[in-house]
C-alpha cells in the first residue's frame, strides 16, 4: 500500500508547517501530483481520510489534488510531447533520447487554515 | 463570503521527498566517515534476493567484513536463513506494513549493526518494484534483481526502479528455455532507461555468474573507500 506511506509523509510535513506558522488546525491540504508520479489519486484520498482521523490537528481536513500533466522533452529534435500517450519514444523524430520535463511531482502546494 | 475571508492559505511548495533526500545525503556522509559501504538491494518478491545474497556472501566474506539487514513487512525467515547459511551477522527490520525503507528507517537499522571494522552492509529492501525506488535509503549504490519468470519487459513497466539502479542482476537464467525471456531485449530495455547500468546475468541456484556480481561488489567497495 504505497499511498499510505505517502500520506504519512504528507502529514509529517503539514504538521511541521502548521507548527511553524502557529496554526492549531488545518482545514485543507492542496497537493500537486504529477500524472506519472505513480500515485493513484483515489487511493491517496482514501488513505488520507483514514489517517487524518488519528490526527487531532487534521480532523476533517480535506485533501485536494491538482494533477500535473506529464510532458517529455526530446533532446534529438527539441520538441515536447505528452508522456502518457507516447512514452519514452519521441513521436516527432522517433528518438529515445528523451527526458521527463514535468509530471513526476509529489508536492504539497499549500495548506488552508 | 465571510467564511472564505477567514481562510488563510500558507504556501508550502515542497516535495514530500525533500526531507528524505536530505536525510539520505547525511547518512551517506556519515557512512563515508565510518568507511562503511551500504548497498541497497531491491527486487520483486520471489526474485531470489536471499539466495543470491547467500551465494555472494560466501564468495566475499573472506575479503570484506559484511553485515546484512533484511527489511520485510513481517517475519524473520530471511535473517535466520542468511545467518545459518553464511554465518554472517544479519538483522531483521520490520517496516510495520510500509512497502519500502526510507533513510530514517535505514539509519535506525544501522544503529543496531556493530560498525567497527565493518566494510560493507547489504540492505535487502522490501520486495517491491515501485516504492523502494522512490525513497533514497542513503545507500552508496543501488542494485536490483530481475528474475527470468518476471519477463524481459519489466524495465519498460517499472522505469523508475531501473533508472535508479547502478546494477541490474538478471537471475534464474537456468529457466530461460521455459520462458519467453529475451536477454538481449531485456538489456536493451534496461539501457533505454539507464544507459550507465551494469547488467549481469546470474543463476543463484547453480552459482553461475555470481562471481561476477561478487567482483563488481568488491570493486565498488574498494573504489568508494578510495574516493
Amino acid at each position: 500500500m504505497h499511498e499510505l506511506g505517502i500520506v504519512f509523509y504528507i502529514i509529517k510535513d503539514v504538521k511541521k508547517a502548521a507548527e511553524e506558522n502557529g496554526v492549531t488546525h488545518v482545514n485543507a491540504v492542496v497537493m500537486d501530483i504529477g500524472e506519472v508520479s505513480t500515485i493513484v489519486p483515489d487511493y491517496l484520498t482514501d488513505c488520507w481520510r483514514w489517517a487524518v482521523t488519528k490526527e487531532p490537528m487534521l480532523e476533517g481536513c480535506e485533501l485536494r489534488i491538482n494533477t500535473i500533466p506529464a510532458v517529455t522533452h526530446c533532446d534529438a529534435c527539441g520538441e515536447e510531447y505528452e508522456t502518457v500517450r507516447y512514452g519514452k519514444t519521441c513521436p516527432h523524430c522517433g528518438s529515445g533520447e528523451t527526458w521527463l520535463l514535468r509530471g513526476n511531482e509529489v508536492e504539497i502546494k499549500q495548506i488552508e487554515v | 463570503m465571510t467564511k472564505n475571508q477567514e481562510v488563510k492559505v500558507i504556501e508550502i511548495k515542497k516535495s514530500i521527498f525533500a526531507d528524505n533526500d536530505l536525510d539520505a545525503d547525511n547518512l551517506r556522509k556519515e557512512l563515508k566517515d565510518k568507511g562503511v559501504f551500504l548497498l541497497n538491494l531491491m527486487s520483486s518478491p520471489g526474485s531470489g534476493k536471499t539466495t543470491t545474497l547467500i551465494r555472494t556472501l560466501n564468495l566475499i566474506k573472506d575479503k570484506l567484513r559484511v553485515a546484512v539487514m533484511e527489511a520485510d513487512i513481517d517475519s524473520d525467515v530471511d535473517a535466520v536463513k542468511i545467518k545459518e547459511a553464511t554465518g554472517i551477522e544479519s538483522i531483521q527490520l520490520h517496516t510495520g506494513g510500509m512497502c519500502h525503507l526510507d533513510a530514517e528507517m535505514t539509519r535506525q537499522g544501522l544503529d543496531n549493526v556493530p560498525m567497527d571494522g565493518l566494510d560493507l552492509v547489504i540492505l535487502e529492501n522490501v520486495g517491491n518494484l515501485v516504492c523502494p525506488a522512490e525513497f533514497d535509503t542513503g545507500s552508496c549504490r543501488n542494485a536490483m534483481i530481475l528474475s527470468v519468470p518476471e519477463g524481459h519487459d519489466k524495465p519498460l513497466k517499472y522505469p523508475l526502479m531501473f533508472s535508479v539502479c547502478d546494477l541490474v542482476l538478471i537471475n534464474k537464467t537456468d529457466v530461460m528455455p521455459y520462458f519467453d525471456f529475451d536477454l538481449a531485449k531485456c538489456e536493451e530495455y534496461v539501457h533505454m532507461r539507464n544507459p550507465k547500468a551494469t547488467v549481469i546475468p546470474i543463476c543463484a541456484k547453480t552459482g553461475e555468474g555470481v562471481e561476477k556480481f561478487a567482483e563488481w561488489l568488491l570493486n565498488e567497495v574498494n573504489n568508494w573507500k578510495k574516493s
